[in-house]
């Protein structure tokens, strides 16, 4: 999917994603908003005006969030603060071209967050998401799909559990066990899109979308026992590290590799 | 993920067994709960001040456990247990019913004035409650709770609770001018008016967070009794005389606020998850609301919704095969009791007060998906043949990446966001001059602007490396943003090629033959004819007079290359000369 947009409107991070206005996410303390350009300049007219609909009233087989939708919140500029931002495009995108026709995507790119920063958070990261549109897919295709991508990553053993986001539902956490850590970690967060979502885009109604997302440094860092973020992103990596870095080889044997010894 | 503590003795007296803390633990995946935390207070205050200020602090054992932001049910203990005991099929699910008083109905009455600052108001009262200690604290907490989620920090909805003995209805909800607002607050030994309260409130580090939502308003919300006594003044804090205790037989309770689904769904909350505790238990009694056009509603709503989902529907969205009773039964696990009707193949499914959360069907295909075990579901992969692609844009990068590292230079992944300075003046530049997105509120300078040029990231990236051995060639292949008023809002990302090359000579000559050798992989030809490239003698205040060249590409200016003035290389903390080469890639793609 095209990522190539680290600007975004409110509207397709958030409100096009079922994310309602008084969400706490989109607080000034997790979002970074902009002062210039402070507004987005265009929005796809109708497509807004089923968007308002359905957060404001229902509809769609939905009870909506019954609040009053502003579109000058919409309007309001961000740093996208995840990817979806972008799968929303896409999905917009796909449900225009009739007949609808299945279509599997992803993207890694940047996401920035407002948040505290610490030795694990940095105010940007990178995010990996994928993203399934097809007819009559299931929770048991996501957890299928999800044991493939990640048995490609190395990561085999994995349990599923409930969790909650605003444009998912069902959804997921991924949980794998690490050996080095002794205990089952997150790996990754995923489901399926909310009808209130897809059904404004114009997607078909049987059309189930699933999807997934993880952020990359995490799993590096584990992978590489690598305790603080600014040591893998941002100008204070240590080219040491870098020159001596060997092949990542997912497939390659378990367990991790050396880590390099920073001088 | 909100966090609700809770003690662990407590959980497990209520529960009616004990668990170990796997078994806790494991319980709680399983329903989409996460046991956050095992640990004690004496073990908080350590932590957080010191063995000392710890000596004396309980040792009961508390378990921190996390629950789905829109679980407002699960946010109490007493709504835990119900949850899980429900789930555990231990006990039917209690049904919350609104009863009429056996006297006069409590009334508020709203005024007119309210409806500028804090329009909306909802009320209910428990009638004959048993607290204890601990009950108590739960009431509170949970109030609090709320508050800090579904209420976000009070803006939308505040709670007020009230020892109703201590008041004569009926009640008036009303907006004065803060110099008329005088009353003893909450643990305070005499009267203030309102601007005092402000004032003193200031430093409160509880209270001050929740002023500014009525602070510059001309009129301050605020509910009287008959008799001119202060239940509260919302959002900020509930008068002393209706101080609840843990004597308090029936309580008033009030919500306020700017959302009226949120307040109902708030009041809903408290009330079905005390209302245990009523001497009529799961009962709660009826109050009156009066709004200012006369019109007047009974409140708490307590509505339980019917939705009608078919069976074969869950089935096939979570993949599973259960017949339609053992669907039924799943969903009564998770609080929403169902029966089969009509055709055998209809599901009606009675959505509880509690579970405002449930607003579509694809809620209940979740909740039935939960009782059944998500780790029981049969994995499968989706049957239809896609092709892959790779953007174009990136499958250009990932390829030019590979020869920039064959030509002998090293990648850095550098930061997005930086200071003014970085992209203006530390390269001769007016910021003005440079079309940057601006952040509004950045905490540091650091998250100003998003970076026009990956040059800075790079200069950046060799001052943190001083020590390493010379010369350092680097490179990046990533995104700067610019505004650009023609895209839907406002700005746009290029995805920009950079290198520099540092060392004890400026090495204008590697860099040249590094922009030769990225045209040559691209196949663009040197020359002025129409697919091909020339550089052309040009000046940049980062640059060298003399020392700068732009580069032209199929028709068009891609970017400059040269050697670095010796004020940006100051600037940017380093001592050696610098040489760089920065273009747009888009236009090859």
């Amino acid at each position: 999917m095209p990522t190539d947009n680290f600007i975004e409107s409110s509207f397709w991070n958030f409100d096009a994603l079922f994310q309602p206005q008084q969400h706490p996410a989109r607080d000034q303390h997790d979002t970074f908003f902009l002062k210039d350009p402070a507004e987005a300049l265009q929005l796809p007219t109708d497509y807004v005006h089923r968007v308002k609909r359905v957060h404001s009233h229902g509809g769609y087989g939905s009870q909506g969030y019954k609040y009053n939708w502003k579109l000058d919140e919409a309007r309001k500029n961000l740093l996208r603060t995840h990817t979806t931002a972008a799968s929303a495009r896409a999905l917009y995108r796909l449900a225009q071209k009739k007949p609808f026709t299945p279509a599997k995507y992803f993207s890694i790119d940047r996401v920035f967050r407002n948040e505290t920063l610490d030795a694990t958070h940095l105010a940007e990261f990178h995010q990996i998401e994928g993203v399934v549109a097809d007819h009559g897919l299931t929770l048991g295709h996501l957890m299928g799909v999800l044991r493939e991508f990640f048995t490609k990553l190395g990561i085999t053993q994995l349990r599923f559990k409930p969790a909650y986001n605003p444009y998912t539902e069902p959804s997921m956490e991924v949980f794998s066990y690490h050996q080095g850590l002794k205990k089952w970690v997150e790996v990754g967060n995923s489901g399926l899109f909310r009808p209130e979502m897809l059904l404004p885009m114009g997607l078909p109604e049987n059309v189930s979308v699933i999807a997934w997302g993880l952020s990359l440094e995490r799993p590096t860092m584990i992978k590489y026992n690598i305790n603080n973020i600014r040591e893998l992103v941002g100008h204070k990596v240590n080219l040491q590290m870098v020159y001596d870095s060997p092949l990542c080889r997912l497939d390659a044997e378990q367990g991790s590799p050396q880590t390099q010894e920073t001088t | 993920m909100p966090t609700v503590s809770v003690k662990r003795d407590l959980l497990f007296q209520a529960l009616g067994r004990t668990y170990t803390d796997e078994e806790f633990d494991e319980l709680c995946f399983e329903f989409g709960l996460e046991l956050d935390e095992i640990t004690s207070e004496k073990e908080i205050i350590s932590k957080e001040q010191g063995n000392e200020k710890a000596e004396g602090a309980s040792d009961v054992i508390l378990y921190k456990i996390d629950v789905p932001a829109n679980r407002y049910d699960l946010l109490c203990l007493e709504g835990l247990v119900r949850g899980l005991q429900v789930f555990k099929e231990r006990i039917k699910a209690p049904v919350y019913k609104r009863v009429m008083p056996n006297g006069e109905i409590q009334k508020l009455i709203i005024t007119e004035e309210t409806a500028k600052i804090r329009p909306y108001a909802v009320a209910a009262v428990l009638r004959n409650i048993k607290f204890t200690k601990d009950r108590y604290d739960s009431f509170i907490e949970l109030q609090e709770k709320l508050h800090q989620n579904i209420c976000r920090k009070r803006a939308l909805v505040a709670i007020g609770t009230h020892d109703l003995d201590t008041l004569s209805g009926p009640f008036t909800y009303t907006a004065k001018r803060p110099s008329d607002i005088k009353f003893k607050p909450l643990n305070k030994t005499k009267e203030y008016t309102a601007c005092e309260l402000m004032n003193i409130y200031k430093t409160d580090n509880h209270l001050k967070h929740y002023l500014h939502i009525i602070e510059n308003k001309p009129l301050y919300p605020v509910i009287y009794d008959s008799n001119g006594v202060v239940l509260s003044m919302p959002p900020i804090i509930n008068g002393n005389h209706t101080k609840i205790t843990v004597n308090t037989r029936n309580v008033f309770i009030e919500c306020t606020g700017t959302d009226f689904t949120k307040a109902k769904i708030v009041l809903d909350i408290i009330v079905t998850m005390f209302s245990e505790y009523c001497e009529n238990q799961f009962t709660v009694e009826a109050a009156e609301v009066v709004f200012p056009n006369g019109k007047s509603s009974t409140f708490p709503e307590l509505a339980y919704r019917k939705e009608m989902v078919r069976a074969d529907l869950i089935n096939k969205k979570v993949g599973i095969r259960e017949t339609p009773e053992n669907i039924a039964k799943l969903l009564t696990r998770m609080y929403l009791k169902s029966e089969v009707i009509g055709d055998g193949n209809q599901i009606e499914i009675e959505i509880p007060p509690t579970r405002a959360d449930v607003i579509h069907a694809c809620d209940i295909v979740e909740d039935a998906a939960i009782a059944y075990g998500y780790n029981n579901i049969q994995m499968a992969l989706p049957k239809t043949y896609t092709i892959a692609n790779q953007f174009p844009l990136n499958k250009l990068t990932e390829l030019l990446r590979y020869d920039m590292a064959a030509a002998g230079f090293t990648e850095a992944l550098t930061f997005a966001l930086c200071s003014q300075e970085d992209i203006a003046d530390k390269l001769g530049l007016d910021i003005s001059a440079t079309n940057a997105v601006h952040i509004s509120n950045p905490k540091t300078a650091e998250f100003q602007v998003a970076r026009t040029t990956l040059l800075p990231g790079l200069l950046k990236t060799i001052a943190a490396n001083r020590k390493m051995p010379l010369p350092l060639k680097l490179f990046e292949i990533s995104d700067i943003v610019i505004k650009d008023s023609s895209r839907d809002v406002g700005a746009r990302n290029y995805r920009h090629l950079c290198a520099v090359y540092y060392n004890k000579n400026p090495g204008f000559e590697i860099i040249h033959g590094l922009l030769d050798r990225i045209m040559q992989l691209l196949d663009v030809p040197p020359g002025e004819k129409k697919r091909g490239y020339v550089i052309k003698a040009s000046e940049g205040p980062a640059f060298f007079p003399g020392r700068c060249a732009e580069v032209f590409a199929r028709g068009q200016s891609i970017g400059k290359l040269g050697v670095l003035h010796p004020d940006v290389i100051t600037k940017f903390e380093l001592n050696m000369p610098c040489s760089t080469l920065e273009i747009n890639i888009e236009p090859f793609l």
